[in-house]
């Protein structure tokens, strides 16, 4: 009987996020209730792959909402990477392309250049960006390309078990560093944020977490200026660096797992915005 | 004088009522670079490599004058990545370059023929292996023909063998690529890249093509485009790849291109393509007029193979001389066609030799020698 109800309640709750609202649409007074947060057009209604404590569902959302806020669904393009994002494509409802690692900010300035008028986002990891294509978001950033690259940090290689990841912190052990990073064999993590915003093509350049309520408010709105800039058609790239916990190869619970991001990773990777040109930082 | 011609070119642009333009004297790179924006390419990618300079060079000028893209990039690895963003918006976008660029190229083709997305690469084959030389060859076309990259695909591929004909594959490429949804690699060489020869441009009435509706343009009023090449569930890229093929059996049905010459009584039958093809002529030629029965199989399109004709002209007994600018790669195509109906020698220069007519004839006149006995 209760499993029913509140069947009942999801399907009143979802009709309410279309239609106006109107208190006849549930009979039983008991569950009258205003919707005050709903998932948002283009996060699809699919369950995602992702472990529990993953920060990829929370910054889809994010994107989600900002394409949505921004009402540019019907011209954004996005390109998924190879990581554990490669899905993306089920999760957001948007003409997507699945690309080869690391060529994204490539294939990007190929649909940018001959589609002005499109949003194009890429979406990647630190595998994706900061190992096998280095030298394709270099360029694109200095080429100054007018797209919106989300960068997603979990200073490991998550789809392929846990390996070393050029963002892996000193210390930190991986599948492939099981002593523990060490910098003398390994090299240091590596800060794709402060390389990017040394390159004047680069407009935008801002680190966040998703590892708190506050710090993923401050997210969205690095999120959302991010492609603010590609619809007023600035010239050059934004960049986001979202650091995002992986509890499954960090070997933590998901909740120790924000933890240390705030604990030990933002003291390799600080937050904050490293270069805003629109806005003379 | 170059400045000259390319004025001509200019004022010979086929924008207009003019289907043909008047004789013109260009090099096969500008002719082959001219031919794509007639045939309507959207956007040029490419990088610097000897000796197919003169591409990037021209696209940097022209694309810009016809209101098309034109970007250098930082390496062919995102030349070819350019391509295929450009493509599965829609558009239509190509690269040149040469050997070992064209090996940094085959991650990108596989991924094109994966998503089925149309595309044209020119390889302006030099020596190889490795860094090699800029002398010409013809060492890539297993590269070319067998895929290049991983997995079961294949490329559509043309072998032209005149300046002319370069200029007349491009334009069949880009309809071929669109129809197909398949990539096609155009293989010149350094000879044919570099050598100026008269050519006309002509406007021919494309094919009729189905309509891109795959393409990404921003799902506006529709269900989301997406454009993939991983299939996880259990099936679905086998499914692909069972697609693929009956679409790779469409063309080697509909779209074999292959000449033959002096055939019909023909005991040593040379068998080359591209310019390879032209030093054979001369061979063949000169043969004839000693009196050798010579005759001359040239297959334009490498891929599909001319299977049936090759097949059909070892029906009769001869002996069947292919003439290669590397260790043998074409041959062993031949050798497939013929099927052990007829011996197939090969006669070869790699590493950025070719050739010279008399070399040829020699090889002819002795197999003439040996048929005798």
């Amino acid at each position: 009987m209760r499993a029913w109800q509140s069947l009942t309640c999801e399907w009143t709750r979802l009709l309410r996020c279309f239609a106006p609202r109107n208190d006849n649409l549930c009979q039983d007074k008991a569950i009258n209730m205003e919707s005050v947060f709903t998932r948002t057009p283009t996060l699809k209604d699919h369950p995602t792959h992702y472990c529990p404590g993953c920060g990829h569902g929370i910054i889809h959302r994010l994107i989600a909402e900002v394409i949505d806020e921004l009402g540019i669904h019907g011209r954004t393009i996005g390109i998924a990477p190879v990581g554990c994002a490669v899905l993306a494509y089920d999760y957001l409802d948007v003409d997507m392309v699945e690309v080869a690692h690391g060529r994204a900010p490539a294939v990007a300035t190929g649909m940018k250049r001959t589609n002005p008028d499109k949003i194009i986002f890429s979406y990647q990891g630190d595998g994706d960006l900061a190992a096998i294509g280095t030298g394709e978001i270099i360029h694109a950033a200095h080429r100054g390309e007018q797209i919106t690259v989300i960068f997603i940090n979990n200073a490991v290689f998550g789809m392929t078990g846990g390996q070393m990841a050029p963002t892996t912190i000193l210390g930190q052990v991986t599948a492939t560093t099981q002593k523990g990073r060490d910098a003398a064999r390994e090299g240091y993590p590596l800060q794709v944020s402060e390389m990017l915003a040394l390159l004047p093509g680069a407009i935008y350049i801002e680190r966040c977490s998703v590892s708190n309520p506050a710090q993923i408010r401050r997210a969205k709105k690095a999120i959302k200026h991010a492609f603010q800039l590609q619809v007023d058609g600035a010239q050059g790239l934004s960049l986001v660096e979202l650091l995002s916990p992986c509890p499954t190869y960090w070997r933590m619970t998901p909740a120790k797992a924000m933890e240390w991001i705030e604990n030990e990773m933002t003291k390799v990777f600080p937050l904050g915005c490293l270069k805003d040109a629109a806005n003379n930082k | 004088m170059a400045t000259r011609f390319l004025q001509q070119t200019r004022r010979n642009k086929l924008s207009e009522d003019v289907n043909v333009s008047e004789r013109l004297l260009m090099c096969g790179n500008e002719a082959l670079a001219e031919s794509a924006i007639l045939a309507g390419c959207d956007a040029y990618f490419g990088y610097p490599i000897t000796p197919q300079n003169e591409i990037p060079a021209y696209m940097s000028r022209r694309m810009p004058e016809e209101g098309r893209v034109f970007l250098q990039c930082e390496s062919e690895l995102a030349a070819i990545n350019m391509v295929f963003g450009a493509s599965a918006t829609g558009k239509r976008a190509m690269t040149s370059s040469s050997s070992p660029g064209i090996s940094l190229m085959q991650e990108g083709i596989s991924y094109l023929s994966g998503a089925e997305l149309p595309a044209v690469v020119v390889n302006v084959m030099r020596g190889g292996p490795g860094l090699g030389n800029i002398a010409p060859s013809q060492g890539d076309y297993s590269q070319a023909t067998r895929g290049g990259g991983h997995g079961d695909y294949r490329t559509i591929v043309f072998g032209p063998s005149s300046v002319q004909e370069l200029v007349d594959c491009m334009q069949l490429a880009f309809d071929l690529a669109d129809q197909y949804r398949m990539t096609v690699v155009v293989l010149a060489d350094g000879i044919l890249g570099q050598m100026m020869e008269p050519i006309v441009f002509e406007k021919k009435p494309g094919r009729k093509l189905p309509p891109k509706d795959w393409a990404l343009t921003g799902a506006k009023g529709r269900p989301q485009n997406i454009v993939r090449s991983l299939w996880l569930a259990e099936g679905a890229l086998e499914e692909l790849n069972y697609k693929l093929q009956a679409k790779y059996e469409q063309v080697q049905k509909n779209e074999v291109l292959c000449e033959q010459y002096f055939l019909a009584d023909a005991e040593i039958v040379v068998v080359a393509y591209g310019i390879a093809a032209r030093i054979v002529r001369g061979a063949v030629t000169k043969a004839r007029e000693k009196g050798i029965k010579a005759g001359w199989i040239r297959p334009i399109t490498l891929w599909p193979f001319p299977t049936e004709q090759i097949s059909k002209a070892a029906d009769e007994f001869r002996i069947f001389l292919v003439v290669e600018m590397s260790l043998g790669q074409m041959v062993e195509d031949v050798k497939l066609a013929i099927a052990g109906k007829a011996p197939v020698l090969f006669y070869g220069r790699p590493g950025g030799g070719f050739p010279t007519v008399d070399e040829i004839l020699d090889k002819i006149r002795q197999l003439t020698i040996s048929k005798k006995k």
